[in-house]
């Protein structure tokens, strides 16, 4: 059990100095995470000269849930992540599946030491940018600080388990650009990242609420800025943990059936 | 001109070749294009969001919105499959492998952007045009000689402005091979900025990327132009025009810019 949660450990800290060996591509990736920042956030403030609130986000709300948006792409790794199918497809899975760790489990462990890293040097200074350019809210008190980091840290592992739920069709086929592309849009509109869910219209945000997308993005920002609260976070978390657990499960599951279709040709 | 021509047919045969791999995987092509196709429409579906809370945005309607999001995603498309290998270029920084480039007998440009053609980045430009046909068909547009002129070219121009764009931005990779995703902010962010009216952003966002990064001529100006639209920013409407020009003169300078970053390469030993 400690061993491991050792050999755990000592995965996450590769994920992190990964992506720490690269500093040049974090400043790179701050500067246009920043400038897409004053982008959203000047076309969802236009909104707000018509009106003073929408579904509970007036304008500082509404500016503070961009600037979060831009500091959680990385963290949550909102955009493609394919490595699982490349080595599904180069067969180097088969070096993954002769470790006495489980692939999902090294795959998570590393996946978080990568986001601890993206949390530090993509996230905060984002959102630092943003508190200095325009008047952000923040939690209402050291609680809700914490709640939302433990939010926050679900969301990392919801967006992990579905990241690696789309990697696993390529056990079948060949090309797998396609479903990881719809899969990658799915989750932009409905985790919340592009527009509010608030902003939605009652039909469709029924739509977004029924898929765990929005407890990747949308859920810790909700926390943070006030617009869950109360016994509500705790509800709010229980849902998170809940789509965590599920997916991981079906990944499980999933993963198993691909590796029973698995052929490796020599080597 | 015999070079041009033969180049045109190597242009030609090299897209021909790619597409009929591509055809190979029909399965993944079909999804993949379907995915490019709705990708875009939940794009625009975030446009149709922001337009059921508010009947305009920075005194544009969302028939007008979506003029400026049919031209701009038009001339996106087009600038994604004429030029979009630039996104696996830093690779060929990175292995070394523009030596390969370097050693033919073609423009280099050429060689990078014909390394491989995505058709399925078609169904992008299939979900603009019907955008376009959408708003063109909601906006009543009095039809003149030169508004039909200045909106036939406002597309080519534009893609040519978006393209000059990404060869300069991807330039960063020549000195720093890790600082790709910075060309994201003005590629990806070039196509996100240009959908919305520019007098929504504020001054300085504007002063760098509607007029230095002479975005504002991809929709905004021709689009004005087109819907006779008196500009909110008080500008005169004759700006409308000069999309051909600015594009030309963005050509010129991203031809230079790449010259001089290619010289500048210093090769990775690959």
């Amino acid at each position: 059990m400690i061993a491991a949660l050792r050999a755990d450990l000592e995965i996450a800290r590769r994920g992190y100095a990964r992506y720490a060996a690269y500093p040049v591509a974090t400043l790179a990736g701050l500067f246009t995470n920043t400038l897409f920042g004053f982008m959203r956030g000047f076309v969802l403030l236009a909104l707000f000269e018509q009106r003073s609130e929408i579904g509970g986000y007036d304008a500082a709300a509404t500016l503070t849930y961009t600037w979060l948006t831009q500091a959680l792409i990385a963290t949550v790794f909102i955009w493609g992540w394919l490595d699982l199918a490349i080595r599904i497809r180069s067969g180097d899975i088969v070096t993954d599946l002769v470790r006495p760790i489980h692939p999902l489990r090294a795959a998570l462990a590393n996946d978080l030491g990568r986001s601890a890293y993206h949390a530090v040097f993509r996230g905060v200074p984002v959102l630092l940018v943003g508190a200095l350019m325009f008047d952000l809210i923040a939690p209402a008190g050291p609680l809700e600080w914490f709640a939302f980091f433990v939010s926050a840290a679900l969301a990392v592992v919801v967006s992990f388990a579905f990241r690696f739920l789309y990697n696993i069709p390529a056990f079948w086929l060949l090309d797998f650009r396609g479903i990881a592309v719809l899969a990658m849009i799915l989750s932009s509109l409905f985790s919340g990242f592009v527009i509010p869910i608030a902003f939605f219209p009652d039909w469709l945000a029924a739509i977004a609420h029924a898929t765990p997308f929005p407890a990747m993005v949308q859920i810790p920002i909700d926390i943070f800025v006030g617009a869950v609260r109360g016994p509500q976070i705790a509800v709010a978390l229980a849902v998170q943990a809940a789509w965590a657990a599920g997916l991981l499960l079906l990944c499980r599951v999933c993963f198993a059936l691909g590796v029973r279709r698995l052929v490796v040709q020599g080597g | 001109m015999g070079e041009l021509l033969d180049g045109i047919r190597l242009y030609g045969r090299l897209v021909a070749a790619r597409v009929r791999a591509q055809l190979q995987y029909r399965t993944s092509f079909a999804l993949d294009l379907a995915g490019n196709f709705f990708i875009s429409f939940l794009d625009f579906a975030a446009i149709l969001v922001i337009f059921s809370n508010v009947p305009q945005l920075g005194g544009w309607s969302v028939a007008e919105v979506a003029l400026l999001y049919g031209m701009s995603n038009l001339a996106f498309a087009l600038t994604d499959f004429a030029v979009g290998e630039l996104d696996q270029f830093p690779q060929q920084i990175r292995d070394g492998t523009f030596d390969q480039v370097l050693i033919r007998p073609r423009g280099t440009l050429f060689q990078v952007v014909t390394g491989n053609f995505q058709l399925r980045r078609l169904g992008k430009a299939l979900q603009a045009l019907l955008i376009l046909g959408y708003a063109l068909t909601a906006l009543p547009i009095e039809w003149t000689v030169d508004r039909l002129l200045v909106f036939a070219l406002a597309v080519p121009a534009g893609t040519v402005i978006f393209c000059s764009v990404w060869v300069v931005a991807i330039c960063i990779v020549f000195w720093a091979v890790d600082g790709r995703e910075a060309a994201n902010a003005f590629t990806y962010g070039g196509q996100f900025f240009t959908q919305f009216p520019i007098n929504i952003y504020d001054r300085w966002l504007r002063r760098f990327l509607a007029y230095a990064v002479p975005l504002a001529f991809v929709a905004y100006f021709p689009a004005l132009y087109v819907l006779h639209k008196s500009d909110p920013l008080g500008l005169p409407a004759w700006l409308g025009l000069l999309s051909p020009l600015v594009a030309l003169a963005a050509a010129v300078a991203a031809g230079a810019v790449w010259g001089g970053a290619v010289r500048h390469y210093r090769s990775a030993g690959g």
